[in-house]
C-alpha cells in the first residue's frame, strides 16, 4: 500500500506525469480504436437483429456504452474534484477539469443516439421522461462545470470553484442511474447487470463488452492526453518545460 | 521560570503566488505582545496580500503563520484578528451606531466599553445617526478605527490605516495603536511611505523585489 | 474578550439586513413587477384564451416565481461584497453558516415572500382555477425557500465575478429543474386529480435538508470564491 502510494505521490510531480502520459497515451488509444471498431463492426454486421426492434436496436452498442461513460466520468470528476478541494493537489485539479469536456461529449452522443433510436422505437425524438431530463441536466451540469472554469481568471481558484460546483452536482449521478426505477419512463429499464443474470442474449454481449471497454480506454487517453496539455499550459514558465523544447531561439 | 510566551504573530518562510507568479516571499517575521510591525513597501509590492494572507482570506503557498503559538485556522484568526482592510465594511444606509452595533453583535464586544464612547473617542459623537453614505472618506475611517476600539482582538492587522486621514485623524491612528499596544495587543500596519507612528515600540519589515 | 452566542450573531445579521431592506424599500417590489411581467409575456405570447392559458397556469405562476428569483440572486450577497462585510464576515467568530443563513432568510422574505402573498393576483391574471390555489401556495411556500437556499450556494460560488449574471443564471437553472418538476408538478397532479402529497412530503425534505447544508455548502463556497 506504501508504495502505491509513494507513485501517486510521485506521479503528482508534473514532469513525472508528463513522462508518465506521454509513455501510456499511445497504448490506450492503441486498445481503444480497435475495440470500438470491432464493437461497432460486429455490432453493425455480425449480431442478429432483435427480434423486437429488428436492426434499428444496433445504435445500443454506441448509446448504452455512452450512456455508462457519460455517468462514469462524472463520478471520476467528482473523485478528483475531491481530492483537489481537500487535499489541494494541483494534477487532481487539472484531472478533474479535463474530465467535464469529456464527459460533455459522451452525454450528447448518449443524448444525440438515444433521440435517433427512440425515432423508430417511440416514435418521438424526444420525451420529458425522468431518463431523458435527467441526462439533459447532466449535460447542463458539465457544461456548466466547464463554463464555470473558464470564467475565472485565477486559473487556481478557476479550478477549486469549478471542482466545488462539480461535487454539488454529483447528487444528480444516482438520480440519472435510478430514474428508470423511481418513475414510471418510457426509457427501458436496466436489463444488464454486472452481477447476477442479463436479460440481454448473448450472443449481444460481445460487441457491448468490446465497446465499454473501448470507451473506458478512449477516456483514459483522452483524459491523460488533456491532463498533459494543461499541466504543460500551467507550468509554461517553469524550467522543465523550457528543457522539453529542443528548438532554441538563436 | 516561565516558558516564554509565543509572540501574537510569527510567520515563517511565508510565500504567497498568484497564478504562479510570485508576488511576495518567502519571508520570516514575527509581532510581539505590545509592539508594532510597519510594513512598507510600494504599489504592487503585495502588501495587502499579506495582510490577507495573514488574515486567513488567502491562501499561502508557501510556509507557515502561528498566532500565539497556534496554527493559523478559522478558529485563531476569528479570535485573535481584527483586520481593517481597503474596503472598511461599513454599510452606508446604516447609522454609525447601527454599524458598531451589529459588529457587537456578531464579533462581541470589548469588556467595559461602549458604542457611543468609541464614537466619541474616535472624534465621531454628534454623527451616531447619520447614515455612513453621508460621511466623508475621513469619517468613515474613523467609524472603523472605532470598530476596531469596540470589539475585542488582540491583533490588528491594518492595511493603510493612515490613508485618508488628516493630521488629527493620524493623530487618533497613532493613539488607538498605542492604547492597544499598551494593553498587551500587538499590529501589523502597512503603509508606503512617510506617516509619523506614535509612541509606541515598532520594528520595519520592507517589502518589494521579492521580499526579503 | 467575549465571544456573541450564536443566537445573537444571527439576530444581529437578521436585524441588520431587515433595516437595510427596509431602507431600500423601493427596491424590494422590483421582484414581484418581473413576476406580474413574466406572467403576462404567456397570453401575450399563446393568445388569451381562458382555456389554454388555465391549463398552464400552475406552470406559469412557478415559473415567474422561479425566474423573479433567479433574476434577485445577485443581491444576496452583492452589497457586502462591495463595501468589505463579506470580508469582515469571513472573520467572524461565528460560524459563516449562520450568517449566511441569516441573510438567505431576509433574502426569502424581502424576495420571495411578497410573491407568495401575491399569488391570488398572479393566479387572476392567467386563470388558474380556483381549486387550485391552495394546492400552488403549498407548493410555493415548500419551493421557494428551496430555490433560495439552493441559489444562494451558486451565487455563493460566483460572488467576486463581473457580469456573471448569465453564469449564475446557467448554474443556478440545473439545480433548479427538481424543484420546479417536483413543485410544478404536484399542482399538475392535482390538477389531474392524482395523488399529489408525495411530491410535498419530497420538497419538504428537501427544504429541510437544504436549510442545514446549504448553508454550510454556501459558506465554503464563498471562502472559495474569495481566496
Amino acid at each position: 500500500m506504501n508504495r502505491l502510494l509513494l507513485w501517486f505521490h510521485q506521479l503528482g510531480s508534473p514532469p513525472n506525469f508528463h513522462a508518465f502520459a506521454g509513455r501510456w497515451i499511445p497504448w490506450c488509444f492503441g486498445v481503444a480504436v480497435p475495440l470500438i471498431a470491432l464493437g461497432i463492426y460486429l455490432g453493425l454486421a455480425v449480431v442478429p437483429p432483435d427480434y423486437q426492434q429488428g436492426d434499428s436496436y444496433r445504435i445500443l452498442f454506441v448509446h448504452v456504452p455512452s450512456a455508462w461513460m457519460s455517468l462514469f466520468i462524472y463520478a471520476a470528476m467528482t473523485v478528483n474534484a475531491f481530492i483537489a478541494l481537500v487535499w489541494r493537489i494541483k494534477l487532481s485539479e487539472h484531472l478533474a477539469m479535463a474530465c467535464a469536456p469529456i464527459g460533455a461529449w459522451f452525454t450528447a452522443v448518449t443524448l444525440a443516439t438515444g433521440s435517433l433510436w427512440g425515432k423508430p422505437m417511440w416514435g418521438t425524438w424526444w420525451t420529458w421522461d425522468a431518463r431523458l431530463t435527467s441526462e439533459l441536466v447532466l449535460l447542463f451540469l458539465y457544461l456548466g462545470v466547464m463554463g464555470l472554469y473558464n470564467a475565472i481568471d485565477e486559473r487556481r481558484a478557476a479550478a477549486r470553484a469549478a471542482c466545488f460546483l462539480a461535487l454539488i452536482g454529483s447528487v444528480n449521478i444516482p438520480i440519472v442511474h435510478y430514474s428508470v426505477e423511481w418513475w414510471n419512463t418510457l426509457h427501458q429499464g436496466s436489463t444488464i447487470r454486472v452481477f447476477g443474470k442479463s436479460s440481454m442474449d448473448p450472443s449481444m454481449l460481445p460487441p457491448l463488452l468490446a465497446m465499454v471497454i473501448g470507451t473506458k480506454a478512449w477516456f483514459i487517453g483522452s483524459l491523460l492526453a488533456r491532463t498533459r496539455a494543461a499541466q504543460l499550459v500551467a507550468e509554461s514558465g517553469k524550467e522543465w518545460v523550457q528543457r522539453l523544447n529542443p528548438v532554441r531561439a538563436s | 521560570m516561565t516558558p516564554p510566551r509565543p509572540p501574537l504573530l510569527a510567520a515563517r518562510g511565508l510565500a504567497f503566488a498568484r497564478n504562479d507568479e510570485p508576488i511576495f516571499g518567502p519571508l520570516d517575521f514575527h509581532v510581539s505582545h505590545g509592539e508594532a510591525l510597519l510594513v512598507e513597501g510600494d504599489n504592487g509590492a503585495g502588501k495587502t496580500s499579506l495582510v490577507r494572507v495573514l488574515a486567513g482570506l488567502l491562501p499561502a503557498q508557501a510556509g507557515e503563520i502561528r498566532i500565539e503559538g497556534q496554527r493559523l485556522d478559522r478558529q485563531t484568526a476569528a479570535h485573535h484578528i481584527a483586520l481593517l482592510g481597503h474596503l472598511l465594511g461599513h454599510k452606508p444606509e446604516l447609522t454609525a451606531l447601527e454599524n458598531l452595533a451589529f459588529a457587537a453583535g456578531v464579533y462581541g464586544q470589548r469588556a467595559g466599553t461602549r458604542a457611543e464612547d468609541c464614537l466619541a473617542e474616535a472624534g465621531l459623537s454628534g454623527y451616531e445617526d447619520q447614515p455612513v453614505r453621508m460621511l466623508s472618506a475621513g469619517q468613515k475611517k474613523r467609524l472603523a478605527l472605532a470598530r476596531l476600539r469596540l470589539i475585542p482582538a488582540p491583533l490588528w492587522l491594518l492595511d493603510e490605516p493612515f490613508a485618508n486621514l488628516d493630521l488629527d485623524g493620524i493623530a487618533l491612528v497613532n493613539r488607538l495603536v498605542e492604547q492597544h499596544l499598551a494593553g498587551g495587543g500587538g499590529a501589523l500596519i502597512t503603509s508606503h511611505g512617510a506617516y509619523a507612528t506614535g509612541a509606541y515600540r515598532t520594528r520595519l519589515l520592507r517589502l518589494g523585489n521579492g521580499g526579503d | 474578550m467575549t465571544d456573541a452566542p450564536l443566537g445573537r450573531a444571527f439576530a444581529a445579521v437578521l436585524l441588520r439586513d431587515f433595516r437595510l431592506v427596509w431602507r431600500r424599500r423601493g427596491d424590494a417590489a422590483q421582484p414581484l413587477l418581473f413576476a406580474l411581467l413574466v406572467v403576462t409575456l404567456f397570453p401575450l405570447a399563446l393568445g388569451p384564451e381562458p382555456q389554454i392559458l388555465a391549463k398552464i397556469a400552475p406552470g406559469v405562476v412557478w415559473i415567474a416565481v422561479l425566474l423573479a428569483g433567479l433574476m434577485s440572486l445577485d443581491t444576496l450577497f452583492r452589497s457586502d461584497l462591495e463595501d468589505g462585510s463579506l470580508e469582515q464576515f469571513l472573520l467572524a467568530p461565528q460560524p459563516l453558516w449562520v450568517l449566511v443563513l441569516g441573510k438567505v432568510v431576509v433574502h426569502w422574505a424581502s424576495t420571495a415572500l411578497p410573491l407568495l402573498l401575491a399569488t391570488p393576483l398572479l393566479a387572476q391574471m392567467i386563470y388558474l382555477p380556483a381549486e387550485l390555489m391552495p394546492p400552488l401556495f403549498v407548493s410555493l411556500l415548500l419551493g421557494s425557500p428551496l430555490l433560495s437556499l439552493l441559489g444562494a450556494v451558486v451565487v455563493a460560488l460566483t460572488v467576486g465575478m463581473r457580469r456573471s449574471g448569465m453564469l449564475l443564471a446557467l448554474l443556478a437553472l440545473p439545480l433548479y429543474l427538481p424543484v420546479l418538476i417536483f413543485g410544478a408538478g404536484s399542482v399538475i397532479a392535482a390538477a389531474a386529480g392524482l395523488p399529489y402529497a408525495g411530491a410535498w412530503l419530497l420538497l419538504g425534505a428537501a427544504l429541510v435538508l437544504a436549510l442545514v447544508l446549504a448553508p454550510l455548502a454556501a459558506a465554503a463556497a464563498l471562502r472559495i470564491a474569495l481566496s
